[in-house]
C-alpha cells in the first residue's frame, strides 16, 4: 500500500483540476459539491487503508520513502519529489483528510446558493492537495512548495467574497495582510532552509536529521537554524509576534476558518517543529524559545478571547491560544503531547467552528453574541455538538481535550518549570471562561434577537452529520492517548515515538514515575477549567449586571482587551504606515521620481543644450557639405604625402 | 609618343575643374555635368595607366564606370525634372529644407 500514497495527493488534484476547468459549466450544485467531497473522502480511505498497513508492521519498518519523480538534479544537489509515509506524516495526513472530508461535506450545505460555489470546492480541494504535499514531503524544499500552497489557498479563501466589506476594509486587505504576514514567516524558513543547506549540503530529513545527530548539543549553527525554522512556524501557526493575521482571516467563509484557520493549516507549524524535533533538540536556547513563546500566546489570546463579541472572532483568539499550548508542549521537548494536542483540537475546534457556521447560518449572517441567546431551543443539534466541544476545549475528563492539553501541562510542569505551568494552567481557565461565556451568550439565556422576525432554524442535514461525526470525536478522540499515570500507557506517544527517538536521545529528559505530583496538578487544572465555567455560567446567565460592572470598573483593561491590546494599531504605526509613508515619499517620490527618472531627463536635457549649439552644421545646402568632404580628402591626402 | 604624366596631369586638371564646378555653380544642371567631368578625368587616368602597363583591367574597369555613370545621369537627370516641376527652379541654394 505504501507505494500508493501518491494517490492520496492526486485525487483531490483530480478534483481540483476538473473542478477548476469545467466547475464553472457545471450547474448541478450536487454533482460539484460530490465531486469535491469524494475526492478527499478517497484520500482518507488511501491514507486509512496505509495506516492499517503501518500498525500491523514491526515498529522498524513503518517508515518509507516513495520516490515520485526527481524534480532538481544541479551538480551534487538534488531534490525528488518524494513522499515520506511515517508515523508523523500518516498521522498528519489522517487529521488533514478525515477533517477535511467532513468539512467538504458540511460545506455542501453551507455554501448552499452561493454564486462561487464551484471556486469555493475548486480552492477547498487545492488546498488539501497542498496541505497533503506539506505533511507527506520527504525534504524541505517539497515541504515548501505545500507550505506555500496552503497560505496561497488560505489567501483565496480569505478573500473569497471579495465584494464583502470586513471591519475597515473588504475581504481582500484581510487576505492579504494573511498572506503578508505569513511572508514574513516564510522568509524565515526560507533562510532556515539555506542555512541548513549551508551547513548539511543537502535538504533532505533523512540525510539532513542523521548528520545532525554528530552535532553537540548547544551548537551555534543549529540553534540559529532552529530559530529562523521557528520564526517560518510562528507565522504558519500564528504565534506572537506574527499572529495578527489569524483574526483577520475570519473574513472567509466559515468552512474555511473551520478546515484552514482551525484544524489543518496553522498547525503546519508546529507539524515541522516536530519534523525537525532533532534540530531543535540539539538547541536548547531555541526550545527555551518555543516554549516560551508558546506559553505567552495561549495566555495572551486568551485574554483577548475573553471580551470580545464576535462568534468567529473568540474562536480564532482561542485557536491562537490552543496552538500556543501546542508550541509549550514543543518546547519542553513534549513533541508527541504537542501532536496529541494537534489532533484533538482538530477535532472540537473544527465542531466549534462548524457550530459557530450553522449559527450564522440561521441568524442571516448575524456574527455579534450579543445580539443572540436562547438559540439552543431552535437548534438542539448545533447546541449539543457546541456545548461538546466547549466541554472538550475546556479541558473537562474525560473528553479529548483534556488528555491533550492535561499532558502538555504536565510535561510542561515536570520538563519545563513550574512558572510555564502556572502561564498554561491560568490560560485554561481563561480558555473555560470564554467558551462559557460564548455557549451561555448564544445558545442559553432569553433571546436578544427580534423573534418576531427572525426565526433561526437547524442547520440541513449536510451540515449536522458533520457536527455529529466530529462531536463523537472529541468525545472520544482522547482515549488513544490517556496517559500511564490513569491507566492507559499512552498509545499515542508510543506509535509516534520512533520519529522522535533521536531527539529524545540529545535532550536526555529524565522518565518520570507517576507520582503524587501529577495527580495534584491533574486535579488543580480540571479545578481551574470547572471554575471557568462556573463563572462564565454564573456571570453571563445568572447575574448579567456582573460583566458590565467589572468592565466598567476596570475601563482601561477592559478597553486594552476590546482593542486586542492595540497591537494592530502598534503594527500600522511602527511598520506598516513607515513602508507606505517611505515608499510613497521617499522611494516613489525622491529615489524614483527624483534620482532615477531625475538622471535620464538630465541626459536627455544635457543633449538638447549642447545641440542647440551643434545642429546648425547641418544648414541643408549640399554644396557645403560637399566643401566638408573636398576639405576632408584633402587634409589626408595632405597628410599621406607629407608622412 | 606622349609620355604618361600628360595624361595624368590633363585628368588632374579636368578632375579639379569637376570639383570646383560642383563645389561653387548653383544650377543643379551644371553641378551634375561636373559630377560627369570628375568620372571622365578618372577613366582617362585608368586607360592611360591600361595602356602604359598593358594590363586591360583598366580599360574593363573604365566600361563599368561608364555603365554606371549612365545609369547615374539617367536617375540624377529624373530627380532634377522632378525637382524643377515642384519647385519651379533647379537652383541648389533654394534647394535647402532638410536641415535642422
Amino acid at each position: 500500500m505504501f507505494s500508493y500514497v501518491g494517490f492520496i495527493v492526486l485525487f483531490p488534484l483530480l478534483g481540483f483540476l476538473v473542478l477548476g476547468l469545467f466547475g464553472a459549466r457545471m450547474k448541478s450544485e450536487k454533482l460539484i459539491g460530490i465531486i469535491g467531497s469524494s475526492t478527499v473522502v478517497l484520500s482518507f480511505l488511501l491514507g486509512a487503508s496505509i495506516f492499517a498497513e503501518m500498525l500491523s508492521l514491526p515498529v522498524s519498518a513503518r517508515s518509507h520513502i516513495v520516490k515520485q519523480f526527481s524534480w532538481i538534479a544541479a551538480g551534487n544537489f538534488s531534490v525528488d519529489f518524494a513522499f515520506q509515509v511515517d508515523q508523523l506524516s500518516i498521522l498528519m495526513t489522517l487529521i488533514v483528510t478525515g477533517v477535511g472530508s467532513l468539512i467538504h461535506i458540511y460545506s455542501i450545505g453551507y455554501m448552499h446558493g452561493d454564486k462561487g460555489f464551484w471556486r469555493f470546492f475548486t480552492y477547498l480541494n487545492l488546498f488539501i492537495v497542498a496541505m497533503l504535499t506539506l505533511v507527506l514531503a520527504d525534504n524541505f524544499l517539497v515541504m515548501f512548495v505545500g507550505w506555500e500552497g496552503v497560505g496561497l489557498c488560505s489567501y483565496l479563501l480569505i478573500g473569497f467574497w471579495y465584494d464583502k466589506n470586513f471591519e475597515k476594509g473588504t475581504t481582500g486587505d484581510a487576505a492579504k495582510k494573511a498572506f503578508i504576514v505569513n511572508r514574513i514567516g516564510d522568509f524565515g524558513f526560507l533562510l532556515g532552509m539555506f542555512l541548513i543547506f549551508a551547513t548539511f549540503g543537502s535538504l533532505n530529513f533523512d540525510t539532513v536529521f542523521s548528520a545532525a545527530t554528530v552535532f553537540t548539543r548547544g551548537d551555534t549553527t543549529i540553534t540559529w537554524i532552529a530559530l529562523l525554522l521557528f520564526v517560518g512556524a510562528t507565522g504558519k501557526s500564528a504565534q506572537i509576534p506574527l499572529y495578527v493575521w489569524l483574526p483577520d482571516a475570519m473574513a472567509g467563509p466559515t468552512p474555511v476558518s473551520a478546515l484552514i484557520h482551525a484544524a489543518t493549516m496553522v498547525t503546519a507549524g508546529i507539524y515541522m517543529v516536530a519534523r525537525s524535533s532533532i534540530l531543535f533538540a540539539l538547541s536548547p536556547v531555541a526550545m527555551d524559545v518555543v516554549a516560551i513563546i508558546g506559553a505567552l500566546t495561549a495566555l495572551y489570546a486568551a485574554t483577548i478571547g475573553l471580551v470580545q463579541n464576535d462568534i468567529k472572532k473568540v474562536l480564532a483568539y482561542s485557536t491562537i491560544s490552543q496552538l500556543g499550548y501546542m508550541f509549550l508542549g514543543l518546547g519542553v521537548g513534549a513533541f508527541a503531547a504537542g501532536l496529541f494536542h494537534v489532533m484533538t483540537h482538530a477535532f472540537f475546534k473544527a465542531l466549534l467552528f462548524l457550530g459557530s457556521g450553522s449559527v450564522i447560518h440561521a441568524m442571516h449572517e448575524e456574527q455579534d453574541i450579543q445580539k443572540m441567546g436562547g438559540l439552543k431551543k431552535y437548534m438542539p443539534t448545533t447546541y449539543l455538538t457546541f456545548l461538546i466541544a466547549a466541554i472538550a476545549i475546556s479541558g473537562i475528563p474525560p473528553f479529548a481535550g483534556f488528555f491533550s492539553k492535561d499532558e502538555i501541562l504536565w510535561k510542561a510542569f515536570s520538563d519545563g518549570s513550574p512558572l510555564l505551568w502556572c502561564v498554561g494552567a491560568l490560560g485554561a481557565g481563561l480558555t473555560a471562561f470564554y467558551m462559557f461565556r460564548l455557549v451561555s451568550l448564544t445558545f442559553e439565556g432569553s433571546p436578544r434577537f427580534d423573534e418576531h422576525h427572525l426565526h433561526p432554524h437547524e442547520a440541513p442535514k449536510t451540515m449536522t452529520i458533520p457536527l455529529i461525526v466530529l462531536a463523537g470525536l472529541s468525545i472520544i478522540g482522547g482515549f488513544i492517548g490517556i496517559p500511564e499515570s490513569l491507566g492507559g500507557g499512552n498509545r499515542f506517544e508510543q506509535f509516534l515515538s520512533p520519529v522522535f527517538a533521536a531527539a529524545d536521545s540529545k535532550m536526555l529528559l529524565p522518565y518520570h514515575d507517576v507520582t503524587a505530583t501529577e495527580y495534584i496538578l491533574m486535579a488543580v487544572s480540571v479545578a481551574i477549567a470547572a471554575a471557568g465555567i462556573y463563572f462564565a455560567r454564573k456571570i453571563y446567565l445568572e447575574r448579567t449586571e456582573i460583566a458590565g460592572q467589572t468592565a466598567n470598573r476596570f475601563p482601561g483593561i477592559y478597553k486594552l482587551l476590546l482593542n486586542k491590546y492595540f497591537v494592530d494599531e502598534i503594527y500600522d504605526a511602527s511598520v506598516v504606515t513607515p513602508i507606505e509613508k517611505g515608499s510613497e515619499k521617499l522611494l516613489w517620490k525622491r529615489i524614483d521620481v527624483g534620482l532615477i527618472d531625475g538622471l535620464i531627463n538630465f541626459t536627455a536635457k544635457g543633449t538638447e543644450y549642447a545641440s542647440q549649439f551643434f545642429r546648425r552644421v547641418e544648414t541643408g545646402v549640399v554644396q557645403s557639405y560637399a566643401i566638408a568632404f573636398v576639405a576632408g580628402i584633402l587634409f589626408i591626402l595632405g597628410w599621406l604625402i607629407a608622412r | 609618343m606622349i609620355p604618361l604624366n600628360f595624361y595624368l596631369i590633363l585628368s588632374a586638371f579636368m578632375f579639379c575643374v569637376g570639383v570646383l564646378g560642383v563645389l561653387v555653380r548653383r544650377n543643379a544642371i551644371i553641378v551634375f555635368m561636373s559630377i560627369e567631368l570628375m568620372l571622365n578625368s578618372v577613366n582617362l587616368s585608368l586607360i592611360a595607366f591600361a595602356s602604359f602597363l598593358g594590363d586591360p583591367t583598366g580599360q574593363m574597369l573604365v566600361f563599368f564606370v561608364m555603365t554606371v555613370a549612365a545609369a547615374e545621369a539617367a536617375v540624377g537627370l529624373a530627380i532634377v525634372i522632378a525637382l524643377f516641376r515642384n519647385k519651379q527652379t533647379v537652383n541648389i541654394d533654394e534647394i535647402n529644407i532638410l536641415k535642422w
